[in-house]
């Protein structure tokens, strides 16, 4: 069977070969950003991030002084055997020895580099950006040609505490509602149950935006806007259905003898329900707990309508939104901000990876 | 209310009584009014402080996760006051009374709120009037909102049909690869030794904000003029082989294809998502199946087809209606990436374009109940599944 062998080893090169270029294609997005993060200012806006990777770059290896050659910049010079005119030199010229000749600066006061094409790897990494972008002060820059440019820092800071202030109440909340709830429908028997429950399901898949208006509304009226109460609620409603759903499905699964011996013994449902349902449930609970966190965390809309009036209460998504739109072509503001806004989704996706699978696999469909 | 238990109490004074009964209102009342004193000492705190960040988080964390535990505590203690019949009663709706009355709030009430400003025009329904009077008043537009949505000569110039044909892109390309990438990768991962390596890495981007994802692919459509060096792959790769560096998203010559630039992300976003489902859902089919199908000379493109899809069906019909859901109510990509314009408004969009910056109320709520309106077939499905499953 030695036909049969080397087909097998071929479609597992080809299959480990696919799933190789598609990971690569997954990853590489937020690699470039990554490494970008760290490199500095002037590298990111002047070459690509893959120049982190050995590449043939030109680098001078010679600087001749102009004065010394004795050249006419107007016509035709010859520079270490490369001739051309002053704009043949500006672009590089290639020696017969393959150098190149640069000029760099204007005719009169400008140096000349020679230059060889070597392998080479820009590796000049720098915590900067990140200190920029999450302290508030301002940075001083060092240009090329020596002069220095201001460029205010970022308050990621504060952002990033009140991204946490939001999404661990919008996360624990709505679960300990969800929780009794959930409770209510698998173990008690009350009129309107099925069609309480019937409700929830219905709303699975309601559309957020429906509720932005009149909500809206509501808390003008009830003075509740640019709050953190305001934007728990808002998170805790849009999350109830789908919380209180899930839970359902773990919790009515639970051994009925354990709750009997229970309320035998003389326990309320209260004890029955933070001593025994709620530690059982405990893994129901942390799936959604990571679902539900991960969805505050990364939200922009639910933000920009409930808090956006109050620039104190930004958060993360918001800060990188702004500045997206106000400075855009930043990138090492962009790159190190994008990265701080996603160690924590990382850390917790990561190190809970098992849970979240589990609770996507208990059908996650969000309204 | 019964406030005296009924059984095994031994007879006392009629003062003694008196006493008892008072004690226990007192205290029925002054647990919740303490409880509810330090509550709002807390809400106030919160918004007027001017104390440090880092105080205020945690004080927001305790306060709202307290709160609420508080809360439950304290209607609890005060059902299990009554009598045992009484308890037998209410206890229930102190459990399920909260989620209720939330989820009626916010999502429930909602939908026929949004629908009745959506019969008026941008300021909605004016104050003050009862309903036979709004009926009447200047303010009601009956359903011309929703004629604007869909008339290309209306006020707007139909640019809601801009957003509902880009719309229609988001979902046939949006949802068709994420699920197709999905299970091209599920089903290659799981003959792979690299399978659990392969899926983290594909399914990280789902713990990435919408934001921080249009920030990567900002970087990668980075458009730098032709003669300077090009620090976006996309355009460096173009560039590299001869092309000419656009900015893909802005890149108006080729709308509405331009859509897709943005479709992209969301793909790269979900992909993993659909991925895991499919995972473990090829996981369930027997090995017998598969290997009968071998000795049977079945080609690997066979099997995928004719005994993977279909053994995955319901697994491919639940993970489509998800993706297509999301990427229904896409807003964030669009509104970072190009804030809709360059003709890649979505319905989402829109509908916040319409809402908050044009401040236009009735034709808001009315693009609002046209996404409502797109998400009630499945709506319908799920609850006819859930009748199907017949448990309650």
């Amino acid at each position: 069977m030695d036909s049969g062998k080397r087909q097998k080893r071929i479609s597992s090169l080809i299959v480990n070969g696919t799933l190789l270029i598609l990971v690569l294609v997954w990853t590489i997005p937020t690699l470039g950003i990554f490494f970008s993060s760290f490199r500095n200012r002037d590298d990111i806006a002047s070459s690509g991030w893959w120049n982190i990777l050995p590449h043939k770059e030109w680098q001078m290896v010679k600087e001749v002084d102009i004065s010394e050659l004795g050249l006419d910049p107007n016509g035709v010079m010859v520079i270490e055997g490369a001739s051309g005119t002053f704009d043949e030199f500006r672009a590089g010229v290639e020696t017969p020895n393959g150098e190149r000749v640069t000029w760099i600066g204007n005719k009169r006061l400008g140096r000349v580099e020679i230059q060889a094409h070597v392998w080479a790897v820009n590796w000049n990494f720098t915590l900067d950006n990140y200190k920029q972008v999450l302290g508030g002060q301002d940075f001083e820059f060092k240009k090329p040609d020596g002069t220095i440019q201001i460029v205010p820092g970022d308050n990621m800071n504060n952002a990033f505490l009140n991204s946490l202030a939001v999404a661990v109440p919008s996360t624990v909340i709505p679960i300990l509602i969800a929780a009794f709830a959930a409770y209510a429908f698998a173990w008690m028997n009350f009129p309107g149950r099925r069609w309480l429950f019937i409700m929830v399901v219905a709303l699975l898949v309601v559309p957020l935006q429906i509720a932005l208006v009149p909500i809206l509304r509501d808390y003008r009226t009830l003075n509740l806007n640019g709050t953190f109460l305001a934007i728990w609620l808002a998170h805790t409603g849009f999350g109830l259905a789908l919380a209180t759903y899930l839970l359902y499905n773990y919790i009515s699964t639970l051994p009925r003898d354990i709750l009997e011996s229970a309320f035998i013994d003389g326990a309320s449902h209260f004890t029955v329900f933070t001593r025994l349902i709620l530690p059982l449930s405990v893994p129901a609970l942390a799936s959604f707990a990571i679902f539900q966190f991960l969805w505050v965390w990364n939200d922009y809309l639910v933000a920009l309508i409930f808090l956006g009036g109050n620039p104190e209460f930004e958060l993360v998504t918001q800060r990188m939104a702004a500045i997206v739109g106000s400075r855009g072509s930043e990138w090492h503001l962009l790159t190190a901000g994008a990265f701080v806004s996603m160690v924590l989704p990382l850390l917790v996706f990561f190190s809970m990876q098992r849970y979240f699978v589990r609770g996507l696999l208990a059908g996650s469909v969000k309204g | 209310m019964n406030i005296q238990s009924d059984t095994g109490e031994q007879p006392q004074s009629l003062w003694a009584r008196i006493l008892a009964f008072a004690g226990r209102v007192l205290l029925a009342l002054s647990i919740p009014l303490i409880a509810f004193y330090v509550l709002y000492q807390g809400f106030i705190f919160l918004r007027d402080s001017d104390a440090p960040r880092l105080v205020i988080t945690l004080v927001a964390i305790v306060w709202g996760v307290g709160g609420v535990a508080i809360l439950y505590w304290v209607f609890n203690s005060l059902v299990e006051r009554l009598s045992d019949e009484w308890t037998a009663r209410l206890l229930p709706f102190v459990f399920v009374g909260p989620a209720m009355a939330i989820l009626s709030w916010y999502l429930a009430i909602p939908t026929l709120r949004t629908f009745w400003i959506s019969l008026f025009n941008r300021d909605g329904p004016p104050d003050g009037l009862n309903f036979f009077q709004l009926l009447g008043s200047d303010s009601f537009v009956g359903l011309s909102n929703y004629w604007e949505v869909i008339n290309p000569h209306g006020v707007t110039n139909g640019i809601m049909l801009e957003a509902l044909r880009n719309n229609a892109m988001w979902l046939i390309f949006g949802s068709t690869f994420s699920v197709a990438f999905g299970l091209v990768i599920a089903v290659l991962a799981d003959r792979s030794r690299f399978e659990n390596t392969a899926k983290s890495l594909i399914f990280l981007p789902m713990a990435i904000s919408f934001v921080g994802a249009s920030i990567i692919w900002n970087f990668i459509y980075e458009y730098r003029p032709a003669d300077q060096p090009q620090v976006g792959l996309l355009n460096a790769i173009v560039t590299g082989l001869g092309g000419a560096p656009q900015a893909w998203p802005q890149w108006v010559d080729i709308a509405p294809w331009n859509n897709l630039f943005l479709i992209v992300i969301v793909i790269w976003l979900q992909a993993g998502f659909s991925m895991v489902l499919f995972s473990a859902a090829l996981k369930g089919i027997p090995d017998e199946l598969l290997e009968a199908a071998r000795i049977d000379g079945a080609t690997e493109v066979q099997i995928f087809f004719r005994i993977m899809i279909p053994y995955i069906r319901g697994t491919i019909i639940s993970v489509f209606t998800t993706v297509v859901i999301f990427t229904l109510k896409i807003f964030d990509v669009v509104w970072v990436m190009t804030g809709g314009q360059f003709g890649t408004h979505v319905i989402a969009t829109q509908f916040y374009r319409q809402s908050f910056t044009n401040r236009n109320s009735g034709f808001g709520s009315a693009i609002a109940i046209v996404l409502l309106i797109a998400v009630i077939p499945v709506m319908y499905y799920n609850l006819r599944q859930f009748r199907e499953q017949e448990a309650f």
